[in-house]
């Protein structure tokens, strides 16, 4: 196999460049965190240890290195996906974020404060207010009824019990749970326990929730409702979200960016298509050759120049429409689709071009 | 060592299997036995002598103890915590006392009634009426007094620090090797030593019933704790808890009903070692067993000896079920606020109101009216005749047989043995069976035994171990391997190991003393009845834990039922098997000592005889270390690689 189609297409590419433009507004910002397990945590960084891989360093001190200098910014109101295999150092990253597990080094800023420098006291009170997380197991308390689950974080946090009653069974609404709230956790199936994970996090309305693989311990149809949950949710109440995975369709149909981890490190970071579209390296690519393209990939990812040739008569799209959504429209009109954004045109897309990316091949210049 | 470690380690490129090296060093061993007795029968043999210096010393370490009194260790803290004691222990006997039996049948039938049936209820009390009918009652209730003293501060001392343990991994390690060492120690060591400081009376019974009783406390409590998911309390710190938060609203509520075995737990072995304290002057119902015993009563020590399994099997069952009745309400599965539970509430306590108030305005209430008073002493008396003339060929026989057979001839190598020959056999089967550490324990322990000038009854106590040790093993792996392949079996012996594994150690000294009178073989029997039930279990554990798929190819391979015992399912359960064993050793050694009482002699006697003359204080003390340091070397040997970890984890379960 060569190269991976659709490669981005010159208009696509000058995007690309754009999209690397540091990010101005961030919601939490990681800059060169570390987290390594074992006797040497504190003393590898920074000499020559820190150069070795992950197994040769387990070889050469006993120590686990779990997460390497990660660095990635979260726009306000967007779901930033972190994918990866088992043992990549997921779980271990997004603990680092509230200090779940305390960082070895780097820092995490939550709306410019650093959460690592944050006394106890403090951090306590982001994690109260500001911060949420949903597990993959769960978490919930089996000794207590469901809206007493929901309701914990509020009484953490000394609200009292009407109040946080009150408040609890709204959140149980929303997530689809009315009349469960006097039962107990394991008289639910799975995906209702993982309901009241979901409104448990929300109910002490946070400004960013932390998913750790919230739907792997789901059976896929479970996870397929979920999944929409979540969309939905975020579109109710646009949450910043992190998201952890290890399934690539999740990732790309969740995810508003999507960073790819291994052993530790983050080797990708970018918008789903362009994941799929110009993967970074091996590593990603063989992750992503499964992927039908179609599905993942923009109009605006293969448009080329419009040329004064160019007949302006065909159907238009936004540069965002994934391309298997106008395979229908190009198959039928006569002339090629015109792109574009904001009532501008920025680009054509004609059938050759949607044909050879469903087929994955270049197309003949 | 040296020596044992060329003798096992083969040169390089040979590899003996353990059994062949195990083999090897006996066959060694028994060459140089030979050797010796030839050459030089007498010279590093140590026979016991009972006017030896060190005891003499050991003596006046105890008089300058003594001396020390008015010393401010005594001052600020033995005598004001024997002070409180004694002063708490008289308050709850007083006050149980004070509402009289009926007071005490009444709140056993209302715990019963409220967290059991009225069936168990009722069968309660009348245990509890039975003791009394018995003559039993003033025992029972000084017993009783001190139990519930002991579990209260073992509780409250225990559980906290269980929690420690439970939060902290450097707490953990550290109180780990101490609570193992207090496991395998053998209960009868530490009384003389306490009673030193203590002095005899019912507070030293109740400081030693708690060092007893703590460690399961703390053990289970730990367990617990760390048993919650991580997720949990990820969960609930996550959302901003602080550390106490968690532990109350998550860990501990979570951790109940491994809190519930805590207490349960605490409470059996408190009274197992209630029982065993009246050689520091705890009285009650111990002190009606050892006086019976004494006069080889064995229908009074009958008796005496029901009163305690009724009490344990009361302790126990309240307290089980106290424990998961409130799990299952914490929990919402037993509708705590229906009307029936509120009915048997107020039943519960009108009875209570009614007990307490005929203990308080009746004088037949107090105690029991002797009149009532029966006995099964003459029954049980005539039944111990009865056995000596009919079936004294049996009993006779197999006392005699063991002991000329098996007792004397181990007893007889191992006190005739040069000193060194036995070290030597000592480090080289922990070199085989466990490691180079245990190795170096076991024979810094069995130096220990030879400075203390007590080789010779160590000795002897030794082989009473092994004889019992290796009755119970035979026997044991054979129940506890039916009993994994027959669930017939199975249902049949759980209960039975259940309720015997909750049974204080002393009850077991009377059927041995009955069959057999008091001998050594006596005491070889009452630690087999008291080992055995582990040993079952774990080899039944260890079994069933064979996978069936192993067990289907060789099934399927045309093996008799025989051959997939022998060639799979004993061989796959080794480490269960080796951790039976240990554990059978830890036990047998501990009765074996006590046996020390009813004819078993040796170290146990020892121990025995100082409490009970003054100038016997320094070799009782110098018994009672060798039994620690027996118990050690014990343990080390048969430890293997894994064994307390597989111990833990039955246990556990
Ligand atoms: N407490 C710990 N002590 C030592 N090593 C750890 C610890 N926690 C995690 N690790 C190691 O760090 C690495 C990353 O683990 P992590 O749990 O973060 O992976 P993950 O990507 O979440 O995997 P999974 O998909 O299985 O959840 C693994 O090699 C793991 O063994
Ligand atoms: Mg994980």
């Amino acid at each position: 196999m060569t190269a991976t189609f659709p490669a981005p297409g010159p208009l696509a590419q000058a995007r690309l460049a754009a999209a690397q433009e540091p990010v101005e507004e961030t919601a939490i910002s990681v800059r060169g965190l570390w987290k390594i397990f074992g006797p040497g945590e504190h003393k590898i960084i920074g000499t020559r240890l820190a150069d070795l891989s992950r197994d040769e360093l387990r070889l050469a001190s006993g120590s686990n290195v779990a997460v390497r200098d990660v660095s990635f910014d979260v726009r306000p109101g967007e779901v930033f996906v972190v994918m990866g295999l088992s043992g990549s150092g997921k779980s271990t990253l997004i603990r680092c974020l509230t200090r779940l597990i305390e960082p070895t080094a780097g820092e995490v800023l939550l709306d410019k404060e650093d959460i690592g420098k944050a006394s106890q006291a403090r951090l306590r009170e982001l994690r109260r207010h500001r911060l949420s997380m949903v597990f993959q197991h769960f978490g919930l308390l089996p000794h207590r009824r469901v809206i007493d689950n929901v309701a914990f974080g509020l009484e953490i946090r000394g609200e009292p019990k009407k109040a946080r009653r009150d408040k609890a069974a709204h959140m149980l609404s929303l997530v689809g749970l009315e009349g469960q709230e006097m039962r107990y956790p394991d008289q639910l199936s799975g995906g209702m326990q993982q309901r009241v994970g979901l409104a448990r996090a929300l109910a002490v309305d946070p400004e960013v929730m932390l998913f750790d693989e919230p739907f792997s311990a789901l059976d896929p149809l479970i996870r397929r409702d979920m999944q929409n949950e979540v969309i939905r949710l975020h579109h109710e109440v646009g949450k910043t979200m992190i998201f952890i995975t290890h399934d690539l369709a999740e990732a790309l149909k969740l995810g508003d960016h999507v960073a790819i981890m291994r052993a530790g490190e983050i080797v990708q970071i970018g918008r789903p298509e362009e994941i799929v579209g110009a993967p970074a390296d091996d590593y990603v690519e063989d992750f992503v050759q499964d992927v039908p393209k179609s599905y993942v990939l923009t109009l605006g990812w293969i448009m080329r120049e419009v040329r004064p040739e160019d007949r302006l008569d065909g159907p238009e799209f936004p540069s965002a429409t994934v391309i298997r959504s106008a395979v229908h429209a190009a198959a039928t009109a006569d002339g090629p689709i015109k792109v574009v954004d904001d009532g501008k045109l920025v680009g054509m897309v004609d059938r050759r071009l949607i044909l050879s990316a469903i087929a994955g091949t270049e197309p003949e210049a | 060592m040296t020596a044992a470690a060329t003798a096992v380690r083969p040169r390089a490129g040979v590899r003996l299997t353990k059994s062949r090296q195990v083999l090897l060093l006996l066959v060694t061993a028994a060459v140089v036995y030979v050797l010796a007795q030839l050459f030089f029968p007498t010279r590093f043999t140590r026979p016991y002598d009972p006017d030896a210096g060190l005891f003499d010393w050991l003596n006046g370490v105890r008089d300058w103890i003594e001396g020390q009194t008015k010393g401010p260790f005594f001052e600020y803290f033995i005598t004001p915590v024997r002070t409180v004691l004694t002063w708490v222990v008289d308050l709850v006997t007083g006050w149980l006392n004070a509402i009289g039996w009926t007071g005490v049948a009444a709140i056993t039938a209302a715990l019963g009634l409220v967290f059991v049936t009225w069936r168990t209820a009722l069968a309660l009390t009348a245990a509890f009426v039975l003791i009394g009918l018995m003559g039993l009652w003033s025992g029972t209730i000084i017993t009783l007094g001190q139990v519930v003293v002991a579990v209260v501060v073992a509780l409250a001392l225990g559980v906290p620090l269980g929690i420690l343990a439970g939060k902290s991994d450097r707490f953990l390690a550290v109180v780990t090797p101490i609570l193992d060492f207090m496991q395998i120690m053998p209960t009868f060591a530490y009384l003389l030593p306490l009673a030193l400081f203590f002095q005899i009376g019912a507070a030293t019974a109740v400081v030693a019933t708690l060092i007893y009783a703590m460690p399961p406390a703390i053990r289970l409590t730990a367990l617990g704790i760390r048993g919650v998911a991580s997720e949990t309390v990820e969960a609930a710190s996550s959302l901003g808890s602080t550390g106490w938060q968690i532990l109350r609203k998550v860990q501990l509520p979570m951790a109940r009903t491994t809190l519930g075995l805590a207490v349960n737990q605490t409470i059996m072995m408190a009274l197992s070692m209630v029982v065993i304290a009246v050689f520091v002057g705890a009285g009650g119902l111990g002190d009606s067993i050892i006086k019976a015993l004494r006069t080889l009563d064995v229908g009074r020590a009958f008796d005496a000896g029901l009163a305690i399994v009724l009490l344990a099997m009361i302790l126990d069952r309240l307290s089980a079920s106290a424990s998961q009745v409130s799990d299952r309400r914490l929990t919402g599965k037993v509708p705590w606020s229906t009307r029936h539970a509120r009915h048997l509430m107020v039943v519960g306590a009108v009875l209570v109101v009614i007990g307490i108030a005929l203990g308080l305005t009746q004088t037949w209430a107090d105690t029991f009216p002797s009149a009532w008073h029966f006995s099964f002493a003459t029954p049980i008396n005539q039944f111990v005749v009865w056995i000596s003339h009919n079936l004294v060929l049996i009993t006779d026989g197999l006392k005699n047989v063991v002991s000329a057979w098996l007792l004397d001839p181990i007893q007889t190598v191992l006190t005739q043995s040069p000193w060194w020959l036995v070290l030597y056999v000592v480090v080289g089967l922990a070199l085989i069976m466990t490691g180079r550490r245990a190795a170096v324990w076991a024979a810094a322990a069995t130096l220990g035994v030879l400075v203390l000038q007590v080789w010779q009854p160590s000795m002897e106590t030794l082989a009473q171990v092994l004889v019992a040790v290796a009755m119970t093993m035979l026997i044991g792996v054979v129940m506890g391997t039916w009993a994994a392949r027959s669930s017939r079996v199975s249902a049949i012996l759980r209960p039975i190991n259940d309720a015997a594994q909750t049974m204080p150690s002393f009850v077991y000294l009377i059927p041995a003393v009955a069959l057999f009178q008091p001998t050594r073989f006596t005491a070889i029997v009452a630690a087999f009845i008291y080992a055995i039930p582990a040993v079952i279990r774990l080899t039944e554990d260890g079994v069933r834990g064979v996978s069936p798929t192993a067990i289907e190819a060789a099934v399927s391979a045309g093996s008799t039922p025989f051959q997939v015992i022998r060639k799979v399912q004993l061989p796959m359960a080794r480490r269960s098997l080796l951790a039976a064993t240990n554990q059978g050793v830890v036990l047998v050694l501990a009765m074996v000592v006590i046996g020390g009482l009813v004819g078993g002699g040796a170290l146990g006697y020892q121990v025995v005889a100082g409490f009970s003359q003054r100038s016997n204080f320094g070799s009782g003390m110098a018994a009672a270390l060798a039994i620690v340091l027996l118990g050690i070397m014990l343990d080390r040997i048969t430890q293997g690689a894994g064994a307390r970890r597989e111990i833990r984890r039955v246990e556990e379960e």
